[in-house]
């Protein structure tokens, strides 16, 4: 890229942007790169970085609502949260161990890609959270959505469709985000010794209980050492995270811990155990190794993963570890990502997703990073980019 | 009735070809299935904002998809208007038809198609009303969360449009929160799917944009939806407070302290008199201001919890606390509150505000709120979902007298623009619809609404679906 433009305000960086489209030169959009392998390779001669744009705009803890500007690190709002007892409840992911990037991932880039964690599935995504965008569209100009108030029902919910859209809808200037108290305590009930299978039963079981399960992830043998310092019981480990008031987090366990015996040996890890376990699980620790063996990051329903996995195994060779209730797999392929056969699979097991996280950079130019929509969906999309970047300048070839 | 708001101007080539534009659907539909008889079309000619009525031209009651796509078919190659409905609960006036508009109604879409407690979600059709879902989820110890007032009536299809609230999305979230996936018909009789029983979407995040938009992008047939486990146990609490200021800064130091109820409702001495004569919930009479605290969890978890707000309460003067000691007056605590529209339209006519405040500004807005009350001399009830600054101003006033009801029209303009100016939003869950339409530039400038109406163009460029609604008739794009 000959030219990387680092505006400092919204103004300059909606001029920068108008006179691209004019000229229909195209802009790579980033924030801190540190998610740049991201989607498929972006075809633009010119770069546009957000970390400009920086800085903490308005933060009330009492209203539990953040704004701050796109390109913010989020090693920043973590800290303004943290130092108010309040975090960011869809728990976003760490890209740089897995993907080998560095750079500092910023606020824009989380809801720019809809990063989340292992809260996620009872608590929402990034998107969910999100209250309001800023943001610059291909034709230069400056839009809002959304406000700053959790209930908001005025107009179109471009909030929803701006997350996720990784740069090709609009430059990100400005988020307003929804946050939650830190939980005084937590605590993980361990099961060991469970197939793939038996672990999605226990999961299921655990969630039907009005016990507030956060987490729910099943770590099986070829991952499990990696985690917590190798603290963890003998055999597979299925994971639940309790979180809350101390004295209900005790009582939760308890009655979690004897809801679980039956499915196995129950054990319980405390808090400071918990924490590393969840953010490496969260960050998926076992896979950051340095290489760039193919990784996918599939969606499907939580009974479907460990099929998906099992079918997978016939014919390829791959390793695998579950989260949101067995519904979010990770799996690293041993050399072939296998695309067409993962895709396959999933459509048969009832449909969802399969991201491209990481190959090499021969494999990700033959393979698309995204599921591919279906014909009606992917002409509708294709519909909605061109009503908010007309000359399709923006990040082109990334989401396909 | 009032008729401040403008609808669109019927078309004149369309009311022309009524007769055969009716004909063709009673061909298209099977037997019962279109209304079109004048009498038996005055029931549709309204929702619950009242003010406003249209006779549509027909009534398209589908049962399966296959038929709302024929109808759509059709309506877009002849170009004819189409308003989605589900139970007809609008308080915006989301489901208002117009003249030259064929209604299309999914009230006989009402069927649970698949439950998956394994993967906690329910999958039915887009007729199924909200409270339906839960019920038949609650045997398993199960329940959908969102839950609007009118959830005996409403329908998801209609949750969806609105993106529908209730009291208890504090904790757990609105529509847009709960909902893993559709079905959806596209203006020209396209049907596609978005999402399923995954998390997340693989490309552009449509269902996060289809769910609020008030019928202006497709017609929604199926839903599926994310189930959760019931609580061990939820505990109303009613505390009362002298003021209605002293009641918004409990409310904002609640939050504030990092306790998350499940619900903090307020209502203000109106209300709380409304509510208390029709449900007999056990209100305090002798307060100014009353909030419900729900709580949930195990026996230990709620003390814990309420014992903290209690303290906090304290700190705000508060007069009476009484927690409830079964599941009866529980129940009866939660039908006060959620009769209250009901309670209220038996002693009065009245258009109810829905305006969402940041939780910091509470106090201050029911302040000026009464202010305008008293400038334009009506009545006002306030009761609210506070936990998440989402007022519910009642204004009372007589239909029957021309004059009083231009009035609440006014007041209600103007407190809603205080909420925006106070920096929150028009509406927090009950939609723009025609009500709040005109006010739509208070909030956005033109090159905000031009953006969101270019997406809805690249939905239905010709502008066919709910066309009345939402987006000031002035500056839209050319068809």
């Amino acid at each position: 890229m000959t030219d990387v433009f680092h505006p400092t305000t919204e103004a300059e960086a909606a001029d920068l942007i108008r006179t691209h489209a004019e000229a229909g030169r195209a802009l790579a959009l980033f924030g801190g790169n540190s998610r740049s392998g991201f989607g498929n390779a972006v075809r633009a001669e010119a770069g546009l970085s957000a970390a400009g744009l920086s800085g903490i705009v308005a933060y009330n803890p009492a209203e539990m609502v953040i704004t701050a500007r796109a390109g913010t690190p989020v090693a920043e709002i973590e800290a303004a949260l943290a130092a108010n007892g309040q975090m960011m409840s869809f728990e976003p992911m760490d890209h740089r161990p897995l993907m080998g990037t560095d750079g500092e991932p910023t606020i824009g880039g989380v809801f720019a890609a809809n990063v989340s964690g292992p809260r996620r599935f009872v608590a929402g995504a990034a998107r969910d959270s999100l209250l309001g965008v800023r943001f610059v569209n291909g034709r230069g100009e400056i839009v809002r959505n959304g406000g700053r108030v959790m209930k908001n029902v005025t107009g179109l919910d471009l909030v929803k469709l701006l997350a996720g859209s990784h740069g090709t809808l609009g430059f990100l200037t400005e988020v307003t985000f929804r946050v939650l108290p830190v939980p005084k305590a937590t605590e993980t009930i361990v099961v060991s010794g469970l197939n793939d299978a038996e672990a999605a039963h226990a999961m299921a079981a655990a969630m039907a209980l009005s016990v507030e399960v956060s987490g729910a992830a099943h770590l099986p043998e070829s991952v499990k050492g990696r985690f917590a310092g190798g603290a963890l019981p003998d055999g597979e480990a299925t994971v639940l995270r309790l979180e809350g008031l101390p004295s209900s987090v005790a009582v939760r366990a308890e009655k979690l811990g004897a809801a679980m015996a039956p499915f196995g040996a129950v054990g319980r890890l405390d808090m400071a155990t918990s924490l590393s376990l969840w953010r490496e699980i969260r960050d998926v620790l076992p896979y950051a190794d340095g290489t760039k063996r193919p990784i996918w990051r599939v969606s499907v329903a939580p009974s479907a993963g460990h099929q998906l996995v099992a079918a997978l195994r016939l014919e390829a060779g791959i390793d695998a570890f579950y989260d949101w209730q067995g519904g979010l797999v990770w799996m690293r392929m041993e050399a072939d990502p296998e695309a067409a056969l993962v895709r396959r699979y999933i459509k048969a097991l009832g449909g969802g997703h399969a991201t491209l996280m990481r190959a090499s950079e021969k494999t990700r130019a033959a393979t698309p990073a995204f599921e591919p929509q279906p014909a009606p969906v992917a002409v509708l999309s294709a519909r909605v980019k061109e009503k908010f970047d007309p000359q399709a300048i923006f990040n082109p070839g990334k989401m396909g | 009735m009032t008729d401040f708001i403008r609808f669109l101007e019927p078309q004149p080539a369309i009311l022309s070809r009524r007769d055969a534009i009716v004909a063709d659907l009673v061909d298209l539909l099977p037997k019962d299935c279109l209304i079109h008889a004048p009498r038996e079309l005055v029931p549709f000619e309204t929702d619950a904002f009242v003010s406003y009525r249209r006779v549509p031209l027909a009534v398209a009651l589908p049962r399966t998809t296959e038929e709302v796509a024929a109808v759509m078919r059709y309506c877009h190659k002849y170009g004819v208007p189409v308003v989605p409905r589900g139970a007809g609960t609008s308080l915006s006036g989301g489901a208002i038809p117009q003249e030259d508009a064929v209604v299309l109604g999914l009230s006989k879409m009402s069927r649970i198609l698949d439950i998956d407690l394994a993967n906690r979600t329910a999958t039915v059709q887009a007729g199924v009303t909200n409270l339906n879902i839960s019920e038949a989820v609650s045997p398993e110890g199960f329940f959908y969360a969102p839950d609007p007032s009118s959830q005996l009536a409403c329908t998801i299809g209609g949750n969806i449009g609105m993106n529908s609230g209730g009291a208890h999305c504090l904790k757990y979230g609105v529509t847009t929160n709960n909902l893993l996936g559709v079905r959806m018909v596209l203006v020209d009789g396209t049907v596609i799917e978005l999402g399923g029983k995954h998390l997340d979407a693989g490309g552009y995040d449509l269902l996060g944009l289809v769910c609020g938009h008030e019928g202006q992008l497709g017609i929604v047939t199926e839903a599926t939806v994310r189930l959760i486990a019931k609580p061990e146990g939820a505990r109303p609490v009613l505390f009362g407070f002298e003021t209605s200021e002293e009641a918004g800064s409990c409310v904002a130091d609640v939050i504030g302290s990092g306790i998350i109820p499940v619900a903090i409702e307020f209502m203000d001495k109106p209300a709380i008199e409304i509510c208390e004569a029709f449900a007999k919930a056990g209100y305090p009479l002798d307060v100014g201001a009353l909030l419900i605290v729900e709580v949930e969890g195990s026996e230990a978890e709620m003390d814990a919890m309420l014992a903290d707000i209690v303290e906090i309460a304290r700190r705000h003067g508060v007069k009476t606390v009484r927690e409830c000691q079964s599941a009866t007056e529980a129940a009866l605590i939660w039908k006060g509150r959620k009769s209250a529209f009901g309670a209220t339209g038996r002693i009065s006519d009245y258009i109810c505000m829905d305006g969402t405040v940041p939780l910091s500004q509470l106090s201050y807005v029911l302040k000026k709120t009464s202010e305008i009350i008293d400038r334009f001399g009506l009545r006002v009830a306030n009761v609210f979902h506070a936990g998440d600054g989402n007022m519910h101003p009642l204004i009372l006033f007589n239909a029957n007298d021309p004059d009083d009801a231009a009035r609440a029209e006014q007041a209600g303009n103007e407190i809603l623009k205080l909420c925006v100016d106070a920096g929150g939003c028009l509406t927090g869950e009950h939609g723009v619809g025609i009500e709040k339409r005109d006010l739509m530039t208070h909030q956005y400038g033109k090159v905000d609404l031009d953006q969101q109406m270019a997406v809805r163009a690249a939905f239905d460029p010709g502008w066919l679906l709910n066309p009345s609604k939402v987006f000031p008739l002035e500056g839209r794009p050319a068809a």
